[in-house]
């Protein structure tokens, strides 16, 4: 009865962690599979007819679904500004808080503020602010001088709609990767920079020598989830455009979202496992491209 | 000498120049939605005045009764609360169970459930969808709880079983000694000294859920059970023009967060920074 005893040896133990791995099958081990599995049909989601289609609705959406190549490179222009722009202002303010500065801590508290805020609050109050008639900026630029931005309207205009969102993105953000960046520059001793003034470095080569080779896996770090949080942004481009206009800050996401409102599950599905591989592959680039730099 | 000091200070105001137009820009959009929210309807189209000319609370007194944010709200409280209290539960009693029970298959099983973490699964709630479909559950509040709970289950065993594995064993083998049965010492003594790593999932899990929009948007239909985030939206949809109201309603969805936010923001920051560089 070798089976019994182990029943009987281990059931109490199990009990511990069923609840938990019976919900996480149920609720993300299941979808996971079936997001491949329904990948290969054609189905509406109600319907008993689902219609085999191999990889055809992968076929589809790589040579003849414009749309998705669309919504790809406007996520990778926000992607982009977002790695260099707000990355960038991270490490910069990172920078000077860390110089034991007064009013570091309020700074910190300050910094971190719009990244505790929802997506959907910060979307509509920039909406506002974003006005083309009544918003604070148009206001506060043409009372500066500007007066062609007479009634500009930021977020509907195909120039401006995608830029104006990646600002809006950008200053949600950078409060995250700053935080980060500022607890990496504090596990860098200080004899090092001690070390370096003696020898008579100056702060650029500080910067150079000590700085950037100590944050390299913290860079690498927050540059993973900087594209994987602003690739698979939603909330901020529902909320201001839902990709308007004329599907010119339309996302991954939002093309997703809207196949399956549309009754495309299949479709949908098929979209999420291309959207999801490339996403995977570029961090697994990324952790590596990291990886090399510290060896170097 | 001389020189080098005025070089430092100089140094110093452009410092706090820089940090202080980056703060008043990460405050300044905050502090013009609570202004225009207390503005009429009036004021807003006409005057950009930067405080209202008159306080207008009833405002706030409107879109809490007429445009039913008073539902939304309790709602919201409802996901949250039902939502953290389960990822708070589940969790632990995995993480205990994976950090000190002896149970075959464990470790596979806490690979793949921290994998979650890593691997990046976009567009996961068409499944999700269809699945609670299935179930009945779709447009129903269980289900959105469910999949809340289910959302932060990764995260929470894997930061408890740190915690745990970090204690003591000599406490727990003694009570083992005395006939205590593994629930209770996971209830009595485990859960008690895991007070701050708990303390970490509630305030993590409690801004997510309430601050969570794309599954409440996807799982619900009904406007009574929406949570505040999506009662924002369907206000918009409908009011598009009312941007006091408007503003009042994102005012009412952001001061929980904000009094979270203040109480916690230590404890919050910290929490990122060694989350982040540990995993």
């Amino acid at each position: 009865m070798p089976l019994i005893n182990f029943f009987r040896k281990y059931f109490t133990s199990y009990l511990f962690i069923l609840p938990a791995v019976s919900m996480f099958v149920v609720f993300s081990i299941y979808p996971f599979y079936k997001v491949f599995a329904l990948s290969v049909y054609h189905w509406d989601g109600i319907s008993s007819a689902m219609k085999f289609v191999g990889l055809d609705q992968y076929r589809h959406i790589l040579t003849q679904n414009p749309n998705f190549w669309t919504a790809m490179a406007n996520a990778a222009y926000i992607t982009v500004l977002a790695l260099i722009l707000q990355n960038g202002l991270a490490l910069l303010l990172a920078l000077l808080v860390n110089r034991e500065i007064r009013g570091d801590n309020i700074y910190r508290a300050i910094f971190f503020l719009p990244p505790v805020l929802s997506g959907i609050v910060v979307g509509l109050v920039w909406k506002w602010i974003y006005d083309g008639n009544y918003g604070i900026l148009n206001h506060f630029l043409i009372s500066m001088g500007w007066n062609d931005l007479q009634n500009f309207a930021w977020l509907a205009e195909i120039k401006t709609s995608l830029t104006a969102v990646a600002v809006v993105h950008m200053w949600k953000g950078f409060g995250y990767g700053f935080i980060i960046m500022l607890a990496g520059l504090q596990t860098i001793p200080n004899e090092l920079y001690e070390a370096a003034k003696v020898d008579g470095a100056d702060a650029w080569q500080q910067f150079k020598y000590i700085t950037v080779p100590s944050m390299i896996s913290v860079f690498g770090l927050v540059s993973i989830l900087t594209v994987l949080g602003t690739m698979q942004i939603f909330d901020l481009i529902y909320s201001m455009t839902r990709g308007g206009p004329a599907g010119h800050t339309h996302v991954p996401i939002t093309r997703i979202y809207e196949y399956m409102a549309n009754g495309e599950f299949g479709y949908a599905s098929a979209m999420s496992v291309i959207f999801g591989m490339i996403l995977f592959f570029v961090s697994i680039l990324q952790l590596k491209f990291s990886r090399k730099m510290k060896q170097l | 000498m001389n020189e080098a000091r005025i070089k430092k200070t100089l140094v110093n105001i452009i410092t706090h120049v820089i940090l202080l137009i980056i703060a008043f820009s990460c405050i300044f959009p905050v502090f013009w939605m609570l202004s225009s929210s207390l503005k009429s309807q009036g004021e807003i189209f006409t005057q950009m005045n930067i405080l209202p000319q008159h306080w207008n609370f009833s405002n706030y007194a409107e879109v809490w009764t007429k445009a039913e944010f008073a539902k939304y709200f309790i709602n919201s409280v409802i996901y949250t609360v039902f939502g953290v209290f389960g990822v708070v539960f589940l969790s632990s009693l995995a993480a205990y169970g994976f950090a000190r029970l002896e149970i075959p298959g464990k470790n596979i099983m806490f690979l793949i459930l921290v994998s979650t973490l890593l691997l990046p699964i976009p567009g996961v709630f068409v499944p999700l969808y269809l699945l609670l479909n299935k179930l009945h559950l779709l447009d129903t509040r269980l289900g959105l709880i469910l999949c809340y709970i289910n959302g932060g289950l990764a995260f929470g065993i894997f930061l408890l079983r740190s915690f745990f594995e970090e204690l003591p064993k000599e406490i727990e083998d003694a009570a083992l000694i005395d006939g205590a049965s593994r629930f209770g010492i996971y209830w009595r003594i485990a859960l008690p000294l895991a007070r701050p790593a708990i303390a970490t999932l509630v305030i993590f899990n409690s801004l997510t859920i309430w601050n969570e929009f794309l599954l409440a948007l996807v799982v619900l239909q009904d406007k009574a059970k929406m949570p505040i985030q999506r009662g924002l939206m369907v206000f918009q949809g409908t009011h598009m023009t009312d941007y006091p109201l408007l503003m009042a309603g994102l005012t009412i969805a952001t001061i929980p967060v904000l009094v979270v936010y203040l109480m916690m923001q230590k404890h919050i920051v910290k929490g990122i920074a060694a989350g982040a560089l540990k995993g």
